[in-house]
């Protein structure tokens, strides 16, 4: 890779130093503040750090390196090597599908000894990457054009038909909804979308009947109707809102959460995290917690908007909505506004493949920001 | 160049509508967002009280703390239904290492069948593992001793101590202080009381048990406690004690109960002692008496057929719900109405020439050959049928009947116990009302003889000869003497009868005992310095044809036991100033003065031990000196 040349801007060779200096600070303050709030969270579970705070610290301390490589590396590098990342992330979706271990009844992860891959984490960035690279390379009279949607509705639906035969519907939607944002923000005529809404409200029948499991049918039963069933599969989202609710408005107090500490809330330190912080914090608690998510869309929109490549942008709020995405569904699962899909709150629950994920997106993030002015051609594909 | 125009103006509209389109986005998730903020505050402001209520409702677990079922005790204060401790031990199995290891180690000790391994291993498998199971109970103190001696090997096996009902005595009280048993789901409907739902629950059944069954009870405490989701305790939140069930005394005298139940043997029957000044009912006995804590834990098949297929009805209270004619104890009533209405005066004699006719019936005395001259002294003494016979004809039955019911027939004494029968006083209206025919003049004749249609409980004639012996004061029976604080009194009024009347009764009723002639002469008082009075009766159960008494009437010895005239007899004592009276009724014991004497004898001589030493003391110490 080279480092001068006429389709390079000044920003591509910078010191260490000079991009340091580009990294918006204040989006790295208000990612720390955020898993702060985390590690609280998972002190009060067990009341001490071990075990779930002392190493959801060290999994943030080993994501914010990562983050940071990844802020300071090269974009054009990035750039260039999208499709190849993308191929690679199906092939592991592959592999899972044909040998994954055993995990929570689903088939989600490759063992690499010393670290659980889970392939659908790789892909969520692999397609906003690859998606924005497709968004890039093509005017935009090109890409709204009927024949350019092929290419991005089968780079979508690849991955979204794989994830969803593991089965994992949390994240089948995140990749889905992460992937046709990226579409709209590459300017696909909006009367696809309209299209595909309605198309997708009228499969909805046929899913039901040959596409969901049967745990899966019953969460969404439960969702519509969770007082049907509350020592069965109601109980959780019955529990979870009494949890909420119970904590009112200034919460009952640090580690005082009878709701969690009786263990009536399940999954207290993953995705039923936000519910002890509501019972413990109140509405104040949760609030603030909105609030740094907020502050964290923003950024992730400026540095879209300040970005002067598509690729920098598309990937910006590719990152941005999928990180919203998460924290969105997972807060309305918990609330008894969505189903329970199993999708954590970024940052805060305990557990390191999505906090990996989101670190390296939000690298990605830093990255656009310091190359905002970055010149990247359609020749630089390594073909 | 136009191709870098196009390039350009493509790129700038590209701009715009990405800028346009980045916005709705943003614009979209705050709208999200928005909607995330109004569920929070309509779950944590709006509902928050009802979700409040709904997590203590799930933290805090209230659990009823069974009140201490109240004592029953005797007039002495000795205790005839208590709660004791039943020992058991019990296992927590997540403190158990090895479960087998443990039950195999305690068998060793205790007496563990395959039945009992296999119930502990299914507990052990399907309930939670902080939760105890019970591995013995109603455990003897050595076995219960020798477990706890080996606790040191046996992690996770706890002694533990529960209550249960014990009884004292309980064959001889059974009739009385009654059973309790575990509540059934017919008990669960329409109740209120929340005690009933707490599993090994138990309810009084009969007796006193039943009768003072809410006052037994007690009133339950709580305990609030906060549980966990799988419901282990965590802490005590708050206790309120209950409140023990009231202490029920009854009139009974624990040691003559026993006494009156031990002599009355294997016979059936009922005896009753009564002081008959007060009315306290002192012993009172049913016999065969049954094992009331049988029904405490749920009695076996077997145990139950055995008692519904005894032919001496041993479930059958007989002294409440047995009736019999009362036979020649009736003759007393017959008597006194005769001379209360002037019929007959003492002097009055008959001839007896053992059998007598009336239209085209003839009527037999007991005694073939007949009795000769009979007056009311001698025809009590010797118990001539043939001169009540006269008697009764005379006096009609309304007016034997109105001196029957006054002296207590026919009509349920309140005494707390539930099941009791009235008995019948027959009359003119009750034939034609069930029979649909008038009163007959021989049917008077019967009637004159305790025998016909006439029906007593053995409680009846206790009160009646009580009354008697008090010379007239109607004295209601009273079992119960109180019940928490609670005193129950039972005020006596005058019968009304002239005191020369009674006179009459009580010296033909002490001929019985006292002269060579009287039917129970052979029964009277010889150990004590004081004499009884009394009056036997037998009660034919069967008819006999005439043809049996062309040929000889049968000898009950010789009957099937079923077939047997039914014994009674009624006695007071002391004769000079009477304090107690006894009635008992030996079902088919075949005669009155052969086979009931003897027991009211006893039981009167018992009682005067138990109750007069001083008396008895100073009447030998007179003796002695003249």
């Amino acid at each position: 890779m080279s480092i001068s040349g006429p389709f390079f801007s000044r920003t591509e060779n910078r010191t260490i130093g000079g991009k340091l200096s580009e990294i918006s600070w204040g989006l790295v303050l208000t990612v720390l503040l955020i898993a702060g709030i985390g590690f609280g969270i998972l002190y009060s579970v067990s009341g001490d750090f071990d075990p779930w705070a002392s190493r959801q610290m060290v999994r943030f301390a080993f994501g914010l390196v990562l983050m940071m490589a990844v802020a300071l590396t090269s974009l054009k590098f990035w750039f260039q090597s999208v499709y190849f990342l993308y191929i690679l992330a199906l092939g592991l979706l592959v592999l899972v599908e044909l040998g994954g271990k055993i995990g929570m009844g689903a088939q989600r992860w490759i063992d690499l000894g010393f670290f659980q891959l889970q392939p659908s984490e790789v892909m969520k960035l692999a397609l906003v990457l690859a998606l924005a690279r497709f968004y890039h390379d093509r005017p935009l009279d090109e890409a709204r054009r009927f024949k350019n949607m092929i290419v991005p509705a089968i780079l979508i639906m690849l991955p979204v038909g794989l994830v969803l035969r593991q089965p994992d519907l949390g994240t089948a939607l995140l990749i889905l909804l992460g992937g046709a944002s990226i579409m709209f923000l590459g300017g696909v005529r909006a009367r696809w979308f309209i299209g595909a809404g309605a198309a997708a409200m009228a499969a909805v029948p046929v899913a039901w009947q040959f596409m969901l499991h049967d745990y899966q049918k019953d969460r969404v039963l439960t969702f519509l109707n969770p007082e049907d069933d509350p020592l069965g599969a109601g109980y959780h989202i019955m529990q979870s809102k009494i949890a909420l609710g119970s904590g009112g408005i200034h919460g009952k107090g640090f580690m005082q959460g009878t709701q969690a500490h009786l263990n009536f809330l399940p999954e207290k330190q993953t995705d039923f995290i936000f519910t002890m912080l509501g019972e413990e914090f109140g509405l104040i608690g949760g609030l603030v917690l909105l609030a740094l998510y907020s502050v964290l869309f923003i950024y992730g929109i400026a540095i879209a908007m300040q970005c002067r490549h598509t690729f920098g942008r598309l990937v910006a709020l590719g990152v941005t909505v999928t990180f919203f995405l998460y924290v969105f569904i997972n807060i309305a699962m918990v609330m008894g506004l969505l189903p329970v899909v199993g999708v954590p709150l970024p940052l805060v629950s305990y557990g390191g493949t999505a906090m990996m994920t989101l670190m390296i997106g939000l690298g990605f993030l830093l990255n656009v920001r310091i190359h905002r002015d970055a010149t990247l051609s359609r020749a630089d594909t390594i073909e | 160049m136009k191709r870098g125009m196009k390039t350009y103006q493509q790129s700038s509209e590209r701009d715009r509508q990405f800028t346009r389109r980045a916005l709705i986005i943003g614009a979209g998730q705050g709208l999200l967002l928005s909607s995330l903020v109004a569920r929070m505050y309509y779950l944590q402001v709006v509902e928050a009280d009802q979700y409040r209520t709904l997590a203590e409702e799930n933290r805090i677990s209230l659990r009823l703390l069974p009140p201490t079922r109240g004592n029953i005790l005797d007039r002495n204060g000795v205790e005839l239904a208590g709660t004791r401790l039943d020992y058991r031990v019990i296992m927590v199995p997540e403190q158990v290492p090895d479960v087998e290891q443990t039950l195999a180690y305690m068998t060793r000790h205790l007496d563990l069948d395959e039945d009992d391994l296999d119930r502990i291993i299914r507990q052990v498998k399907h309930q939670r593992s902080f939760l105890p199971v019970t591995v013995a109970e109603n455990l003897k103190w050595q076995d219960f001793a020798r477990i706890n001696v080996h606790l040191a090997d046996l992690p996770g096996v706890h002694p533990d101590a529960g209550e249960t009902r014990a009884y004292h005595d309980g064959e001889a009280f059974a009739h009385v202080v009654g059973y309790v048993s575990p509540v059934s789901a017919r008990d669960l409907q329409d109740n209120e009381d929340p005690l009933l739902e707490l599993p090994g629950f138990k309810i009084g059944r009969s007796g006193i048990e039943r009768s003072f069954d809410l006052e037994l009870r007690g009133k339950a405490g709580s305990s609030q406690t906060e549980v966990n989701a799988y419901g282990r305790t965590i802490r005590e939140l708050s206790r309120k004690d209950g409140q023990p069930g009231e202490t029920v005394r009854l009139t009974l005298d624990s040691e003559l109960q026993s006494f009156a139940h031990r002599r009355m043997g294997k016979e059936s029957g009922g005896a009753v002692v009564m002081d008959i000044h007060t009315g306290d009912i002192l012993a009172f006995v049913s016999t065969p008496g049954f094992d009331p804590s049988l029904f405490n834990v749920g009695i076996s098949q077997k145990e139950w057929d055995g008692l519904l297929n005894n032919i001496r009805k041993p479930l059958l209270n007989k002294v409440i719900a047995g009736q019999y004619p009362p036979g020649s104890t009736f003759k007393t009533i017959v008597g006194l109405a005769a001379l209360e209405n002037g019929i007959v005066t003492a002097d009055d004699e008959f001839f007896c020439n053992g059998k007598m006719t009336l239209g085209n019936g003839e009527f037999h005395c007991w005694k073939r050959q007949g009795h000769g001259h009979m007056n009311l002294h001698h025809a009590l003494e010797q118990s001539c049928d043939i001169y009540f016979y006269q008697v009764a004809r005379r006096v009609g039955v309304e007016k034997i009947a109105e001196m029957a019911r006054r002296f207590g027939l026919g009509q349920v004494h309140d005494i707390h116990l539930s099941g009791q029968r009235s008995g019948l006083v027959p009359d003119d209206a009750w034939k034609r009302a069930t029979l649909g025919v008038p009163w007959q003049g021989g049917d008077n004749l019967n009637l004159g003889i305790g025998q016909g249609f006439l029906l007593t409980t053995p409680l009846q004639l206790a009160v009646m000869v009580s009354r008697i012996a008090n010379g007239g004061l109607a004295i209601n029976p009273r079992l119960v003497i109180s019940h928490g604080s609670e005193v129950i009194e039972h005020p006596a009024q005058p019968i009304g009868v002239r005191p020369e009347n009674m006179e009459h009764i009580h010296s033909g009723m002490w001929a019985v005992m006292n002269s060579v002639h009287g039917t129970g002469f052979r029964s009277r008082i010889r150990d004590l310095p004081f004499e009884m009075a009394g009056k036997s009766g037998s009660a034919q159960v069967r008819r006999i044809t005439k043809a049996e008494r062309a040929q000889g009437v049968i000898d009950n010895e010789d009957l099937e036991w079923q077939l047997r005239d039914h014994a009674l007899f009624t006695a007071f004592a002391p004769v000079e100033s009477p304090r107690y009276a006894v009635a008992v009724v030996v079902e088919h014991g075949g005669s009155g003065s052969g086979a009931a004497a003897p027991v009211a004898r006893d039981l009167l001589v018992e009682t005067m031990k138990r109750f007069m030493p001083k008396e008895i003391a100073a009447a030998r110490e007179e003796k002695a000196r003249s």
